[in-house]
């Protein structure tokens, strides 16, 4: 598994995501964001968290713009696996790879806490270890991570096995500590080969740092 | 020419500042306040002195990065 990992000016999760990823067996490579080309024999492309141009205009809004991002649109277009995590899946819904769009929490709040999310389809690579209504303890750190889509698209979402993740709480009912539309916190594309999530399996990879379900969500793109 | 865009949320997206603003506006006993509405105005100079050309740009920036139409709507005003 090669993997490259997008690198923004402002990003701040491309190390922890290398981490990650070469825990699990991979080779990564962490490409800055104005190269052209992915690496040879790319078959992975992660869009890590942080904030991508300081979050100017809109989250994820300047970073479309990069010249990386034309080869990622391709890969995508071809069918690779691309993942966005945080101001990844913020990108990811700017560029268009992604329906809906990420806007402010509703109660304005940055929240930064370890989250129960919700596996809702395991019909796709990256959640293909779980069972459906199977839990996950990943922590969550956004400002602008309420999932918003209008009703139309959002059964298009259902429709299509689209609707990864939800948070819920404790006993297991949706929750939405964001504001997100039906408690969303990931989902992917029609093809299912671009995914996008709020939350971080990626620091979730030790039991010492409080959780390592992340290893389970990202070992799905080892699989295939 | 110098254009200026103001963007906001569409109806029916929860303008989450906008709330947070009616309620401290409320709670300062502004008693006739109905509603507040937070955006974006963004003014754009350009090196040209045709309006419509002015007008087609502006457009095509509003359409391709200054706003996201998916959750806001913006409106170009005074071009001169």
């Amino acid at each position: 598994m090669k993997a490259a990992i997008l690198q923004f000016p402002g990003t701040n999760c491309e190390y922890d995501t290398q981490y990650a990823l070469n825990k699990l067996g991979a080779q990564t490579t962490i490409v800055w964001h104005k190269d052209t080309n992915l690496p040879k024999d790319t078959d992975f492309i992660v869009l890590a968290g942080g904030f991508s141009y300081g979050d100017y205009l809109r989250c994820g809004a300047i970073a479309k713009f990069s010249p990386i991002m034309n080869s990622v649109i391709d890969f995508a277009r071809s069918g690779g696996h691309v993942l966005g995590i945080c101001n990844g899946f913020q990108i990811l819904t700017e560029v268009g790879l992604l329906p809906g769009a990420l806007k402010r929490n509703d109660k304005l709040h940055f929240i930064s806490r370890h989250h129960k999310l919700k596996v809702i389809s395991n019909n796709n690579s990256f959640l293909n270890k779980f069972q459906t209504n199977e839990t996950v303890n990943i922590p969550m750190a956004h400002h602008d991570g309420s999932y918003y889509i209008d009703e139309v698209s959002l059964k298009e979402l259902y429709d299509h096995d689209q609707v990864l993740l939800k948070y819920v709480d404790q006993n297991n009912h949706n929750t939405s500590p964001n504001g997100s539309t039906d408690s969303i916190a990931g989902i992917c594309n029609k093809n299912k080969n671009v995914y996008g999530l709020m939350p971080h399996p990626e620091r979730a990879m030790e039991k010492l740092l409080g959780s390592d379900d992340g290893v389970k969500m990202l070992e799905g793109f080892f699989s295939t | 020419m110098t254009a200026i865009v103001n963007i906001f949320l569409k109806q029916g997206v929860l303008d989450a500042q906008g709330k947070a603003v009616f309620h401290a506006l409320k709670s300062l006993h502004f008693d006739t306040i109905q509603d507040v509405k937070i955006g974006k105005r963004i003014i754009v100079d350009l090196d040209t002195q045709d309006y419509n050309q002015a007008k087609e740009d502006v457009t095509k920036m509003c359409e391709e990065l200054l706003a996201n139409t998916v959750i806001e709507d913006y409106a170009i005003e005074n071009i001169k």
